[in-house]
């Protein structure tokens, strides 16, 4: 198990270096000239010139690319264009609430949408399962963005229970991981449901039946860990969506994360922080993969035997 | 047992019935049952005309602006009121139709056709070149899927053609993933070995034998991606990667409508309940889809 986890760590460092790359590849391609912005509408050529040799801007590509690595190697990830600020610092400073953001969201989406699963499978047909299915089908279908704002307006504005922007209480947090949680705790309560369904038309399910165990027993104790296995991979599958999805909650809700940071470097073009974020938020999204990975294994025998055999 | 010989005479049967009728009209009746797929299939069919017929049908230009007339209530003048600009929002929710269509269908083409090909060439022939594309895909999807979609955006440039490419390539290794795994499941099949035998060239295998077979779960996945799509797409105008204004895109209508949110609070909720229905309605048509494609659920066994 360990060699394993060794071997994807090492698998990560190439797949990094490529994005890197593609990153790099990506911005190269762009039109518009990212020393014109800097320098702002009154340069002169020469000084918009100066300015591109002083950004490296007119090195050819593979010299740029490793430039850009042997610094990131010596943990220069370079300055932004814009504040002149060390990028990693503002990441660094940001990060905690991207990750918060992202963590509640996930927690708060599995804590509703497996319980809704389970309690719409074990009802199925029945008007609860019709309306949790119509209640998900709602959101997993709604744009997140739309109903954050008109969640702003309602318990913000109308009913002033939570402020309209910011995080400086814990009260601020409420709606974005509220609201970020029940989109994702529907695709949850969706798989759940369907997973459950399936489990319980197995035939082990019919002989624990047909041995007289209880129904709360059959569910819960043979059913169940079987249905919940599937889930996990469904959990790591959000997690990335949700690293992706709080560009826009953040942006939305003012929250000072990558995400809202990423997204105004993104129009502003300013690379150094485009690159570092990217390269930042892929590594999350890989770990998070490598984590259900080991969550899968842990809780499931069959995959855990596939690994302490070899 | 029991179940085995169940099965086998199902299969039996659905074979003979597959000779009797068309593929695509067992499909449609099976579809049919399904009332939810069948009135999304309706809803959709409703927005793709009102797209097309836009110009006939909304009341009014979705530019035309009068100060006069700002903000107002509806009427029968303007059914949903104007906007700040004293616009026309029914009129513009109807041109909007087309934005968010085409944002979802050239999206989704993208991805169909670089992910299939991709899919398709990776699966067929395995060995490295399977391995080099889905090596490739692979790094692709390391990168959160909306950020790569938001990077791609921005790095074309913001407008509605772009926010689409952007979408349709950050989709394309999903496709290309469930083309593959489709047709490894196909591959192996005796009739592939014959038309082989028979000297058949790979690429009119691939074509001809191959993806036919192995398309139906592509097909569910790409009709649940328009949805999808469209929601990206609605969530990348919004930030302002998208459609520019005036365009009437229903995403970038509500991130108009954001800024005066506290006195119209209306404004925004239109075009979000216009994407909802959109997406809602496909995401209903794919698990229909899914259900009537899947042979193991025949019959109503759900």
């Amino acid at each position: 198990m360990i060699r394993y986890i060794f071997k994807r760590l090492i698998v990560m460092i190439p797949t990094l270096l490529c994005i890197t790359f593609l990153v790099q590849l990506f911005l190269a391609i762009t039109p518009g000239d990212p020393a014109r912005l800097m320098a702002g509408n009154e340069a002169t050529e020469e000084e918009i010139e100066a300015m591109r040799e002083e950004m490296g801007l007119n090195d050819p590509i593979l010299v740029r690319y490793w430039n850009y690595l042997s610094n990131v190697l010596k943990g220069d990830f370079g300055k932004s264009f814009r504040t002149k600020n060390a990028v990693m610092d503002e990441i660094g400073k940001r990060f905690p609430y991207t990750l918060f953001l992202v963590f509640c969201s996930m927690a708060l989406a599995v804590l509703i949408g497996v319980p809704t699963g389970i309690y719409a499978s074990t009802h199925q047909y029945s008007w609860k399962d019709n309306l949790s299915i119509l209640l998900s089908l709602f959101f997993v279908s709604m744009p997140s963005f739309w109903f954050a704002l008109l969640a702003i307006q309602f318990f913000g504005v109308k009913l002033k229970l939570v402020p309209v922007a910011g995080v400086d209480t814990w009260r601020g947090w409420i709606l974005p991981c509220v609201t970020n949680a029940l989109v994702y705790a529907a695709s949850i309560a969706r798989q759940m449901r369907s997973n459950m369904l399936e489990v319980i038309r197995q035939d082990y399910i019919s002989t624990a039946r047909a041995k007289g165990q209880r129904e709360r027993i059959v569910l819960y104790d043979h059913a169940l860990p079987n249905a919940i296995i599937p889930i996990i991979m469904t959990v790591g599958g959000i997690f990335g969506l949700a690293i992706g999805g709080s560009m826009v909650t953040e942006t939305i809700f003012g929250i000072p994360g990558i995400g809202s940071y990423t997204i105004s470097a993104l129009t502003a073009r300013d690379y150094p922080v485009i690159q570092t974020s990217v390269l930042f938020l892929s590594t999350l999204h890989c770990l998070v993969l490598l984590l259900t990975d080991i969550a899968f294994a842990i809780v499931d025998p069959r995959i855990r035997g596939q690994y302490s055999g070899k | 047992m029991d179940n085995v010989l169940k099965d086998n005479m199902e299969l039996n049967s659905d074979i003979m019935s597959w000779k009797k009728r068309s593929r695509f009209a067992e499909i449609w009746k099976r579809l049919k049952k399904n009332k939810a797929a069948v009135v999304s299939l309706f809803v959709i069919l409703a927005v793709f005309l009102v797209a097309i017929f836009a110009e006939q049908i909304a009341p009014y230009p979705y530019d035309q602006q009068d100060f006069n007339n700002i903000y107002a209530k509806p009427s029968s003048e303007h059914l949903l009121g104007t906007d700040g600009l004293g616009r026309d929002i029914l009129s513009r929710l109807i041109y909007g139709s087309r934005q968010s269509l085409l944002l979802g269908v050239f999206s989704t083409a993208v991805a169909a056709v670089i992910g299939i090909f991709f899919g398709a060439i990776a699966g067929y022939y395995g060995k490295w070149v399977d391995i080099l594309i889905m090596r490739f895909f692979d790094v692709y999807q390391s990168i959160p899927m909306f950020l790569l979609c938001v990077t791609l955006a921005a790095i074309l440039g913001p407008s509605l053609k772009n926010a689409a490419l952007a979408i349709g390539l950050s989709m394309v290794p999903g496709t290309a993933r469930m083309t593959r795994a489709s047709i490894l499941s196909v591959r192996g099949n005796e009739y592939i070995e014959a038309v082989r035998t028979i000297n058949a060239e790979n690429p009119y295998i691939i074509w001809k034998y191959i993806i036919p077979n192995s398309i139906a779960p592509v097909i569910v996945y790409l009709t649940m991606a328009i949805g999808m799509n469209v929601l990206s797409g609605a969530m990348l105008s919004f930030i302002g990667l998208g459609a520019q204004p005036p365009i009437p895109e229903w995403g970038c209508m509500v991130s108009e409508a954001r800024s005066v949110m506290r006195d119209h609070g209306t404004l925004a909720l239109y075009p979000g309940l216009c994407i909802m229905i959109v997406v809602l309605a496909f995401n209903l048509l794919g698990d229909g889809l899914r259900d009537a494609l899947d042979r193991r659920l025949k019959n109503g066994g759900a």
